[in-house]
């Protein structure tokens, strides 16, 4: 009994002093580590906010500077370079709504075929198709001013010599933003299960049917998500229709294919080129306006592919 | 006379000319982006080369004095270079630290929810226009700079400094959403094995993460300076487009080669000019920069492709 007590009585010092033991060793550490750990998140806390900040402090600064300015007649009139207190955006709307509508229309076929020829036609073995796909990858990383380059010389003058029309604004956007959907329609084609096609084209339908009526409406989210995206960027995009002449101070409705033409984001920074204050506030009331339609359009697209993205 | 058996009828092949000729346009429109780079590099190569038979090429590539426009012109490029450059590192000594904190919290440390709630708002800073942020820059952090550090020698309007930062708010999204991406690729059994050796979650995170997702981190960070070097409006309105003198101040304007091709082709230029060929010289050593950049980052991309896909 006596030792049976002294047994228990030393298995409890040795437990007891094992725990203390490993305790003081791992303790400090742990300290340590607590603390880095929580410096750390604090970091990253900060880091998250330093872009979210950057994000509000840019809307509400706008707002302080145009927020005054918002009324239907800045949608609607002219603009002017002698009564600012009455100019308005509507010629460059009128340009921003001719060049991107030409900039869709060119867009959706072609970058939606580039990328139904890639994902199931093309045979990547072949060094053509491949290409073509490295070619695609380095488009989307070349800059804008460089695409208002090719659209000054191959665009307005050079082969197609349109000149410095919305036509001539229209394909340059539409080069720029090809890359980016081709590369969002093939990730929404490739996400279509092989199981699909396989059983269309085991009833019997040819390739295109298949196509045509199974992948690309299954992949339809996806594909509208990168156009609009694109389409978003294309309206935002300044640098290069600067080369292609929408800096024409424009005070007539514009054309497609003739006379000069200008946008949204070109106004906004001609306006805010002039010295007096009444224009730097009109610039600041274009930017809300271009900022709600550009948040707006991305907002679509964020809902659009998180509301019908399919897992099969 | 023998009836078609099943296997002739199934053999019997149609030619199909509509399938032929669809698959025919899709095929163009494939090309089309091979033409469009054919028509980038000859829009660029043809006057550049006009360009070169005025202006010597050893001028070009080691005056210190960019003023083309100048009645005594002189074509020496390093001023613009050098501005770029300093856009680029400056814009990147912001956005990579932000951004790869950013892209460990959401990958790491996030809970699915804020996941959900940040991520659509670091989409929605990717799609600012840059003359919304080029104005901000100019009317907004320009003078809050010069309030916050006034013994900084401030002179004029235009800082090349200020403009980075702009230019650091456009790529951060970049950076953080690619870094994600890397580092979400990362097999959950290696994290795993990481805390079954006791490691703490900062460790996991730092040591393990982010060691197995380089190639992806280095190919966002190659990737965000390439679009800062080409980033055109942010520059153009905050950094000025006139300094022709080499200078490596960030409180002062600095022309960039981008902010030089937008202020000229915005200003009376004649084609044929030796003015309108600047344009495309200039647009050529642009080109090759993000060329180079831009293969850099798919090599990077590339190699984590390799080891986890």
């Amino acid at each position: 009994m006596a030792t049976d007590s002294r047994t228990t009585g030393g298995l409890a010092v040795a437990t007891s002093g094992a725990r203390a033991a490993t305790e003081a060793a791992l303790k400090s550490k742990s300290n340590r580590d607590r603390t880095l750990n929580t410096v750390f998140v604090a970091l990253m806390m900060f880091a998250i906010l330093f872009a979210l900040v950057g994000l509000v402090a840019l809307i509400v600064f706008m707002f302080a500077e145009g927020g005054g300015r918002l009324t239907w007649g800045l949608l609607t009139n002219p603009p002017s370079t002698i009564h600012p207190d009455q100019a308005g955006f509507r010629t460059a709307l009128l340009g921003t709504l001719y060049v991107i509508g030409g900039v869709v229309l060119l867009i959706v076929p072609l970058g939606v075929g580039a990328a139904v020829y890639l994902e199931e036609f093309a045979n990547s073995e072949r060094w053509w198709n491949r290409l073509i796909e490295l070619n695609i990858q380095n488009l989307a990383g070349v800059p804008s001013i460089v695409y208002g380059i090719l659209g000054l010389a191959f665009i307005v003058r050079g082969p197609l010599s349109l000149g410095f029309v919305a036509a001539a604004g229209s394909l340059t956007l539409a080069l720029l933003v090809l890359p980016t959907v081709i590369l969002a329609a093939r990730e929404a084609i490739r996400a279509v299960p092989s199981s699909i096609a396989d059983g269309s084209l085991a009833l019997g339908a040819t390739q295109w049917q298949t196509i045509w009526k199974q992948i690309l409406p299954a992949a339809l989210p996806g594909i509208l998500t990168g156009i609009i995206l694109a389409v978003a960027r294309a309206i935002g995009e300044a640098a290069p229709l600067l080369l292609v002449g929408a800096v024409t101070f424009v005070t007539f409705n514009p054309r497609f294919f003739s006379d000069g033409y200008s946008t949204l984001p070109v106004m906004i920074y001609q306006y805010s080129n002039r010295p007096q204050e009444e224009f730097r506030i009109l610039a600041a009331a274009g930017v809300l306006v271009m900022l709600a339609l550009v948040l707006l359009m991305n907002s679509l697209a964020v809902w659009l592919r998180d509301r019908f993205e399919r897992s099969w | 006379m023998v009836a078609p058996t099943t296997g002739d009828a199934l053999q019997q092949r149609s030619p199909r000319y509509g399938e032929k000729a669809i698959r025919g346009f899709l095929l163009l429109c494939a090309v089309l982006s091979v033409l469009t780079t054919a028509a980038i590099v000859f829009s660029l190569i043809i006057p550049t080369i006009a360009f070169f038979r005025e202006v010597s090429i050893v001028e070009f590539f080691t005056g210190t004095l960019w003023a083309p426009l100048f009645a005594n012109a002189s074509f020496g490029v390093w001023p613009i270079v050098v501005g770029s450059l300093m856009v680029m590192v400056i814009s990147l000594g912001v956005a990579v630290p932000v951004g790869l904190l950013s892209a460990i919290y959401l990958s790491e440390y996030a809970r699915p929810g804020v996941r959900r709630a940040i991520k659509p708002v670091l989409e929605v800073l990717a799609g600012i226009p840059t003359v919304a942020i080029g104005l901000f820059a100019f009317w907004f952090i320009r003078p809050l700079a010069e309030t916050l550090l006034p013994f900084l020698p401030w002179q004029g309007p235009f800082s090349v400094g200020v403009a980075a930062l702009g230019v650091g708010l456009l790529i951060i999204p970049i950076i953080t959403s690619i870094a994600d991406d890397a580092m979400r690729a990362v097999p959950a059994d290696i994290r795993q094995g990481a805390y079954a050796l006791g490691a703490t979650k900062l460790k996991v995170a730092t040591r393990v993460v982010v060691p197995a997702a380089i190639s992806g981190i280095v190919a966002a960070i190659v990737l965000g300076g390439s679009r800062a070097i080409g980033e055109t409006m942010v520059v153009f309105i905050a950094a000025g487009a006139g300094n022709p003198f080499l200078s490596f101040d960030p409180t002062k304007g600095v022309q960039t080669m981008t902010a030089f091709i937008a202020g000229t082709a915005t200003g009376d230029i004649g084609t044929g000019t030796i003015d309108y060929y600047t344009i495309f010289a200039v647009g050529s050593l642009l080109f090759v920069f993000t060329l180079a950049l831009n293969a850099l980052s798919m090599h990077f991309v590339r190699r984590f492709r390799e080891v986890y896909e």
